[in-house]
């Protein structure tokens, strides 16, 4: 089985909408969205849930006021400012702030406060007329965005062996830390979709070096590659020089925005397009 | 005052918003501080002169094995697993995993737990090219899981003295939080797409628990629908501003350079934009 991560670094450079087209043109896969905090897939492949699990990502520590007789400690202890005084002089646990390491449970000499487990999100299996999808939604404000990315990647591991499916094509989120690495660990190949902006091109830099530092094997496709040549140039050459394979420039075209609108893969939005052709010509490159 | 500029979706416009911002303030003192440590991009458009670059840290266990008797009280008391107990061996210490609580070397009975600092990225001061303004921002090393500790260090370098504007990174996690919280108003940058909709939508919800009051700036106003426009009315949501969905924007977004350089009435709009927001912070 095979595993291909769609990443970007930067974010809007259309990780998604690329992903999406993969799903109708690929065949006997299944999909994961690994961008559990702002996922997109599911406005374009509209998943039927079949399954929904409650995700346990960190624990929280919980303060019992009848014990606590304010001494502070607890406030001392935290390393994340998670326990802070209130305009009522009361110390309280910001639980956006709690990354639940207990420490101030073992500090409180009351025994006041505790950990306790916290529903962070939910992950989901569903059936979309493209394949089996696994995806999540973490909850607002919530840690562990990587081990709700790892659960989902686990789920569609599941779905994947149960079907007998060859690959799973996963959409990862923007930036270079966690939930990414999370999406790129032991994955088989990582499509980087860049954008021909000096932003577009300085976060392909940073992104690269993660997938190097992971030893993952990469390729780039420029998105929107016509708004700037001159950068797209300088993309090329740049992956040239860094051994890296560029897999296909795509044209912008509002027709992207308008299957967007539609909550369809552009693919099957504009059937012949320039956009669709190029995103064929990416796919038959990497598959 | 202190304004952050947020979007749930990445690449909706929030370094533009930032960035322009800044400098349409800049004959008043502003500090920028680019909390998107993962992936920042202030400074490709403000060619900051850097004055001080330095590590950023946090702390990880260290063992003293002339005092530790292998009794693995530490391990299972770390609920990041970052420590692995190998009996009369060693204690196995997982950086990557630790959060730097420091409960290993409390829960340590023979005090063999200190604890010593890692460098997790960098942060970088200057001032931008044309001098008016401050900039701070955080890059965060390769293959580093934990912004948020990061961008605790970049915001520990706010001034209060000037109007300090905060880019914050994509998404509605901690690293979002981190970077938002303490703000006196969020700017939440979308784009009128069914994309840009949902993710606002989310990121709304992030500042209505955080409390803290936001507008929305609509960029690339012209493509897409019209549904972040009825969602705002039904929520009664401010659209402070709207920038058009404009061949010369985007090319100057693309080539590094902040638009209202190029385009000097858009200062003005921004300067009327942080009219609006200071009249409704001071209202409160």
């Amino acid at each position: 089985m095979k595993q291909l991560t769609i990443i970007s670094g930067k974010g809007g450079t259309g990780k998604t909408t690329i992903v999406g087209s993969f799903a109708v043109l690929a065949e006997n896969k299944v999909l994961a969205d690994c961008d559990v905090d702002a996922p997109d897939l599911h406005l374009l492949l509209h998943p039927e849930i079949i399954e929904r699990e409650e995700f346990k990502g960190v624990k929280i520590a919980v303060m019992d006021k009848t014990l606590c007789t304010e001494c502070g400690t607890c406030a001392e202890t935290c390393r994340f400012n998670a326990i802070v005084l209130t305009e009522e002089s009361d110390y309280t646990v910001n639980p956006a702030r709690c990354e639940g390491c207990g420490a101030c449970v073992f500090t409180c000499p009351q025994e006041a406060l505790t950990l306790q487990e916290r529903v962070s999100g939910y992950a989901f299996v569903s059936r979309t007329k493209y394949g089996t999808m696994a995806h999540a939604q973490l909850n607002i404000a919530e840690e562990a965005s990587g081990k709700l990315v790892t659960a989902v990647r686990e789920n569609a591991r599941q779905a994947a062996e149960q079907e007998g499916c060859d690959l799973i094509l996963i959409d990862g989120a923007p930036g270079i830390g966690c939930p990414v690495i999370a999406s790129l660990t032991g994955v088989d190949l990582a499509l980087i979709v860049t954008e021909p902006t000096m932003s577009g091109l300085h976060d392909l830099e940073r992104i690269l070096d993660v997938t190097r530092h992971f030893g993952i094997g990469s390729t780039v496709c420029i998105n929107k590659y016509d708004i700037n040549v001159e950068n797209s140039k300088r993309i090329t050459e740049f992956c040239r020089q860094r051994g890296v394979e560029v897999v296909g420039n795509i044209p912008y075209d509002p027709v992207v925005t308008e299957a967007m609108v539609a909550g369809m893969p552009v693919v099957e939005f504009s059937k012949g397009g320039v956009v669709s052709d190029a995103i064929k010509d990416v796919w038959g490159c990497i598959k | 005052m202190i304004i952050s500029v947020a979007s749930g979706k990445g690449g909706t416009g929030k370094t533009t918003v930032a960035v322009n911002l800044a400098l349409a303030l800049s004959n008043t003192p502003v500090q920028l501080l680019d909390c998107d440590v993962e992936e920042p991009n202030a400074h490709i458009f403000l060619n900051p002169a850097i004055e001080e670059t330095k590590p950023a840290q946090t702390l990880v266990p260290k063992v003293n094995y002339e005092l530790c008797d292998y009794c693995g009280k530490c391990a299972p008391a770390c609920e990041y697993n970052a420590l692995v107990v190998v009996p009369q061996k060693e204690v196995m210490v997982f950086p990557e995993l630790c959060h730097g609580c420091g409960l290993c070397s409390l829960v340590c009975p023979q005090d063999a737990i200190s604890e010593e600092p890692r460098e997790i990225g960098v942060i970088k001061k200057g001032t931008s090219g044309d001098g008016t303004i401050d900039l701070v921002y955080g890059l965060l090393n390769i293959g580093e899981v934990m912004a948020t500790p990061l961008i605790d260090q970049v915001k520990a370098e706010l001034n209060p003295a000037k109007t300090v504007i905060i880019d914050v990174p994509p998404g509605t996690a901690c690293p979002v939080i981190a970077a938002v919280q303490g703000s006196d108003y969020c700017i939440l940058v979308t784009e009128p797409t069914p994309f840009g909709l949902y993710d606002l939508k989310l990121a709304v919800e992030v500042l209505r628990v955080l409390k803290i009051p936001f507008g929305i700036v609509v960029n690339k106003a012209g493509i897409g629908d019209r549904k972040v426009y009825e969602y705002c009315e039904n929520v009664d949501i401010p659209i402070l501003l709207e920038i058009p969905h404009d061949k010369r924007i985007a090319r100057c977004y693309s080539e590094g350079v902040p638009f209202a350089n190029k385009m000097p009435e858009w200062k003005e709009r921004f300067v009327k934009m942080m009219s609006q927001i200071e009249e409704y912070v001071y209202e409160q």
